[in-house]
């Protein structure tokens, strides 16, 4: 039996999560304010990404989940790389 | 008692309901991983006039409703923990600023298309098609698709919420049967990356 089936996070995590998650908007937008030509689409991807995996792991719980949903996770995340490799492989060789 | 005449006649499993949860939001993640393929190849073969098009949209509406968005995130998943201490009203009351919040959203989002449509932008319109180039076409083609797609996603979010709400103030979802709450805060949580993506894609790259 699993009784104790959730692990109640605490509110302050929730709260410094978003205070990291605000901190890393102001951080890109200010990022792709400088001209950087194309390296400001790789910076705002990069932070993104990083604000997405806090979401993930914090606020939709994947840190006190079971290691299978997280894997599977992964697996779909995975797919998608695969799409768009394959497209661009597609569109930079023609 | 009543509470556990339920358990015993239903079958709730938490568990099961949070993969068929997390399985909906796969489909979800791919429907919305597509149409950004989609906005990357068209941005590689239409550079400019990506660039040239971004430039419309107003960086600064764009960050508020990240904001909006990110702390609506925060408030629903602390609904789940304050439903966990039983606390039964700060639960209704975070949900409650969550769809206030989300209602917030929409309404930028109705000025922000707003002032398109008085620019003359918006899909099929005669400025679109006759004054801007192919690639500003595209660009304000997925613009409107994605943040549209985005939006829709928002009201069926906020619909979720209520009545999640309906449902916690009902006592029919409480600290033992709290998958419904976690559920919505998920597909909350699953709007709220899109959106982490769609920010800078469309309104900070330029």
């Amino acid at each position: 039996m699993e009784n104790e089936k959730h692990h109640i996070v605490p509110y302050r995590v929730y709260i410094l999560v978003l205070i990291g998650l605000l901190a890393l908007t102001f951080l890109s937008i200010a990022i792709t304010e400088i001209e950087l030509g194309s390296l400001s689409v790789a910076g705002a991807l990069v932070f993104a990404s990083v604000k997405s995996y806090f979401v993930l792991k914090y606020f939709m719980h994947l840190k006190y989940d079971k290691p299978y949903i997280v894997t599977m996770v992964l697996f779909v995340f995975a797919i998608f790389v695969v799409t768009i490799i394959v497209t661009f492989l597609d569109y930079l060789f023609r | 008692m009543e509470q556990e005449k339920h358990v015993v006649h239903d079958h709730y499993d938490a568990e099961a309901s949070k993969i068929g949860m997390w399985l909906f939001i796969f489909t979800e993640l791919l429907l919305f991983g597509v149409l950004f393929v989609i906005y990357a190849v068209y941005r590689y073969l239409n550079h400019d006039a990506f660039h040239l098009a971004a430039e419309e949209l107003d960086t600064f509406i764009g960050a508020v409703n990240t904001i909006i968005l990110l702390i609506s995130s925060m408030t629903i998943a602390m609904a789940t923990t304050a439903l966990q201490k039983k606390n039964k009203m700060l639960t209704i009351v975070l949900a409650g600023i969550t769809l206030v919040l989300g209602f917030v959203f929409l309404v930028n989002k109705y000025f922000e298309w707003g002032a398109k449509f008085d620019h003359g932008i918006f899909p099929g319109s005669v400025h679109l098609t006759e004054a801007l180039s192919q690639g500003e076409i595209l660009f304000f083609g997925l613009y409107f698709i994605m943040t549209g797609l985005h939006a829709l996603h928002i009201i069926i979010g906020l619909v979720l919420i209520a009545v999640v709400m309906w449902k916690v103030h009902k006592g029919k979802v409480h600290a033992e049967r709290a998958a419904l709450l976690e559920n919505s805060g998920l597909y909350w949580h699953l709007v709220d990356i899109i959106w982490i993506f769609l920010f800078p894609l469309f309104y900070l790259i330029h």
